[in-house]
């Protein structure tokens, strides 16, 4: 154990006020250029050369010219215990598996064998260059995507707390690939209570010619082991009267995959590989017609809808271009929507649930739902990080996001005549990567709804007053929770946390699993905001400052969160709980640029 | 956690003769702090525009350096083309952290060992070549034990800020930028082949560097550092 970055511990007087208050060569008409221009993409050096900081905008785009699904397509299960290799606890590296730990409790949920049928939910995908098309002003381009079997792209995974989830990830990507990003993976799971081999931790990234520097072996694929278990696995055991095991305050909802690759986590993000994992229980059913009396009802199935926001940089040639050089990175100043620029969704007059998810690398959002002649439009704000607030805020007129940050809202669009337009409207205005630089009407338009038909039976859905109920710390657990300061300061040119640079080999913290802390996270430079992400576990926010003065922690973030926007000068001071499995973690400015460039540490959990 | 190896305890030699370093990096990170910087105050800094490589302009200029050796090479097509590299900035007279920096490079150098100057390339470049002069610089070679596989860098003041602005070693607040101390914490790493790159710090663990290296250099498989293999155990 280091306790090196522990205060004394005379800080930890209670803490009575804390916790418990509330256009171009146009555009490519011809199907022969888009395929003369494609196979240019990834290996032109020009498209480097032509990265610069203060960077042309992109070529600019006729809006709401293509149209998203009118429903997410979760994917479907590919059964790996009748694969050749069945999913097991210790690393199929003989049969190309990477060098992982062995799963944690793998005997415990499964035996002492592999994957029998029917155990767990098991699904498949591969990490693959394909050809995509941003907008159809653009030209068809390579991305890297997760692909599954039936061709879905960044498929969406819904799963089930009480039912365990395998997911296999195959690396196709090109080993001799030229150009931003590397074909080495590591798959991320935003922010289940994952055990730390299924993570996606930074150093576990693989291909078949590299393992990272904390895998053994190199690889073609890799299993996630998903338990889908409430945290408080231990304390709150699986019993008859709590079948899924854990604190079902503690659950999860919407969350995000992404890679994580070590170094190469923006250019990988902006290569394109993130999707969604959305988990239900019993009370966030995923069923609104659900008869159990415990069920929220919430809207459900095609009228649950995710949508990804990335931003993204385009040359004139509308190739996506990501700045190796630049030491700040590329802000993006097209914004894509599941993957496509200014999209249309066409909504039935009913209520929805919209989970909104920044997927990065680097923009912040304050996203407002506006008619055609700028009014905003109220909506209900349920979920801050994917959890379920403990009661829902209603009238809300914008959402905030930093990178990773997800929200979920309800919008009630039977209040809009059919042919109503609306549109998701961008006001934070940000012009360097460092952060969002004011509020600024009208915005920039990211999505255009349009109510367009009356829904096949009539919505039975509903939005109760209170959510999920939240477990805060006791007045004596917060007296004796040692306090861990961390500060995060640009030097030496680039990002660190306490003064010093990420090592994945070295743990910066050491928690022995069931301890709590509190964590305060400090941004005292001034410049810059971070978006800070602990893994695995989520944490409540205790205070907030500014310029060391205490602010309010508003509605929104009352809930429980694992990613913490620090602005310029501010400070939050947090309440976290390590919990159920062991081994290594992180904590990372989510700004990925940020992170690539060292702002990032190594902490365990030690059993 | 860290055992500690040979590397690690020939590091702490190194470093125990260098009170000055420690007294310069407080120095530095106060200057940091003097300067502020606020994207909503700061003007960018006119040279990034300047020197950006335009339309089809290779990312590297082939300007003409000078080693230690006084050896006359193409920055380019004879340091970089189709090399994995490791190219950070310093100066002799630097005394912020420059000798923490070429110390804990000197680590990266000897886990490199035969590696160096055969599948990865260090090189450090002068941000003071009118005073840096090859002879200037073999001596500081000289003094950090440096024999192989290392090339100290100066050339024409033009040239070398060139460079610096295309390997990334610039800050979009011109007051930052003029610090020439703010460019000696970074070390670029890459591929040129295959157009892949990385920036770490200069003072990140020895190891943290090396994977780094690793994940660039295709002949190596394990990322990690051989002395560390005992964490497996």
């Amino acid at each position: 154990m280091k306790f090196d970055e522990y205060e004394s511990n005379q800080g930890n007087a209670i803490d009575s006020e804390s916790p418990c208050n509330e256009s171009r060569r146009a555009f490519f008409k011809t199907t022969g250029a888009t395929i003369l221009a494609a196979p240019a993409i990834l290996t032109s050096r020009k498209s480097m050369a032509q990265q610069a900081l203060e960077l042309p905008p992109s070529p600019p785009t006729r809006p709401w010219r293509k149209e998203l699904p009118e429903a997410i397509e979760p994917l479907e299960q590919t059964d790996l215990s009748n694969d050749p290799f069945p999913p097991q606890g210790n690393p199929n590296i003989a049969n190309g598996e990477c060098g992982r730990n062995d799963h944690q409790r793998w005997a415990h949920f499964f035996g002492d064998h592999p994957l029998l049928p029917d155990q767990a939910d098991t699904y498949e995908f591969r990490v693959q260059e394909i050809d995509h098309e941003f907008h159809p002003d653009y030209v068809k381009q390579r991305v890297w995507n997760y692909v599954a079997e039936n061709n879905a792209i960044n498929p969406t995974i819904h799963a089930r707390y009480g039912r365990p989830v395998i997911l296999r990830q195959h690396n196709d990507l090109p080993l001799d690939h030229s150009g931003f990003g590397t074909p080495e993976v590591s798959l991320h799971l935003h922010n289940l209570h994952t055990p730390s081999e299924s993570d996606g931790f930074p150093g576990d990234y693989f291909s078949a010619a590299k393992a990272g520097p904390t895998l053994t072996a190199p690889g073609r694929w890799k299993d996630h082991f998903y338990p889908n278990v409430y945290a408080g696995y231990d304390e709150f055991p699986k019993s008859a009267k709590n079948p899924v095991g854990g604190d079902y305050r503690e659950a999860l909802g919407t969350l995000w995959y992404h890679d994580h690759c070590l170094d190469f986590t923006a250019a990988n993000a902006t290569r394109g590989m993130a999707g969604f994992y959305i988990l239900y229980d019993e009370l966030d059913s995923g069923d609104e017609h659900d008869p159990n009396p415990k069920a929220l009802r919430l809207p459900s199935h095609d009228y649950d809808y995710t949508l990804a926001f990335q931003d993204k940089r385009f040359d004139a040639d509308t190739i996506q271009i990501h700045d190796q050089f630049d030491p700040e990175g590329t802000l993006g100043d097209k914004v894509t929507v599941n993957g496509v620029i200014e999209p249309v969704l066409k909504v039935a007059s009913r209520k929805y649930r919209l989970r909104f998810l920044n997927a990065g690398p680097t923009r912040f959002y304050r996203f407002h739902l506006m008619t055609p002649n700028n009014v905003s439009q109220p909506f209900t704000h349920i979920a801050n990080d994917g959890n379920l607030l403990p009661r829902r805020l209603l009238n809300r007129k914008n959402v905030q996001l930093g990178v990773a940050e997800r929200a979920d809202i309800v919008v009630d669009f039977s209040k809009y005549p059919l042919g109503t337009e609306l549109y998701l409207v961008n006001r934070w205005e940000q012009t360097s990567t460092r952060g969002p630089k004011r509020i600024k009407g009208p915005g920039m338009k990211v999505l255009k709804i349009i109510v367009d038909r009356v829904p096949d039976e009539p919505d039975v859905s509903q939005v109760p007053f209170k959510l999920r109920p939240i477990r805060r710390p006791t007045t004596a657990e917060l007296a004796i929770a040692p306090v861990r300061k961390w500060r995060f300061v640009r030097k030496n040119g680039m990002w660190a946390i306490n003064g010093k640079f990420m090592n994945a080999l070295s743990s910066r913290a050491n928690m022995a699993k069931g301890s709590f802390e509190i964590w305060e996270l400090d941004n005292p430079s001034g410049g810059w905001s971070h978006p800070v992400h602990i893994h695995f576990e989520e944490g409540l926010i205790l205070n907030r400052y500014v310029s060391d003065e205490e602010v309010r922690v508003p509605g929104f973030e009352k809930g429980r969160k694992d990613v913490y926007r620090l602005g310029p000068n501010e400070k939050i001071r947090l309440f976290m709980r390590f919990r159920d499995f062991t081994g290594k973690y992180v904590m990372h400015c989510h700004n990925m640029v940020h992170e690539d460039h060292a702002m990032m540490i190594r902490w365990d959990i030690v059993g | 956690m860290n055992k500690n190896n040979d590397p690690v305890n020939s590091r702490r030699e190194i470093l125990a003769g260098m009170g000055l370093a420690a007294l310069g990096l407080i120095g530095l990170s106060s200057a940091w702090q003097k300067l502020g910087f606020n994207d909503n105050t700061s003007t960018l800094n006119p040279n990034i525009s300047k020197y950006k490589p335009t339309g089809d302009a290779a990312p590297f200029p082939d300007v003409t350096l000078y080693t230690h050796d006084g050896e006359a090479v193409k920055f380019y097509d004879d340091l970089i083309r189709n090399k994995v590299v490791a190219i950070n900035m310093m100066y002799s007279q630097c005394s912020g952290i420059c000798p923490k920096s070429t110390a804990n490079l000197l680590q990266v150098r000897k886990l490199l060992g035969e590696r160096a100057g055969r599948d990865v390339f260090m090189y450090s470049i002068t941000l003071d070549p009118v005073r840096d002069t090859p002879r200037l610089l073999k001596q500081y070679a000289e003094r950090y034990g440096i024999e192989s596989g290392w090339k100290f860098l100066t050339g024409a003041t033009e040239d070398i800020e060139l460079v610096r602005y295309r390997l990334g070693f610039y800050d979009r607040d011109e007051d930052i930028d003029n610090v020439k101390e703010n460019h000696t914490g970074m070390v670029r790493i890459g591929n040129d082949e295959r157009n892949r790159w990385s920036m770490a710090p200069t003072l990140a663990d020895p190891e943290q560097i090396m994977s780094t290296i690793n994940h660039l250099d295709p002949k190596a498989v394990h990322t990690y550092v051989n002395t560390l293999q005992s964490m497996y155990a």
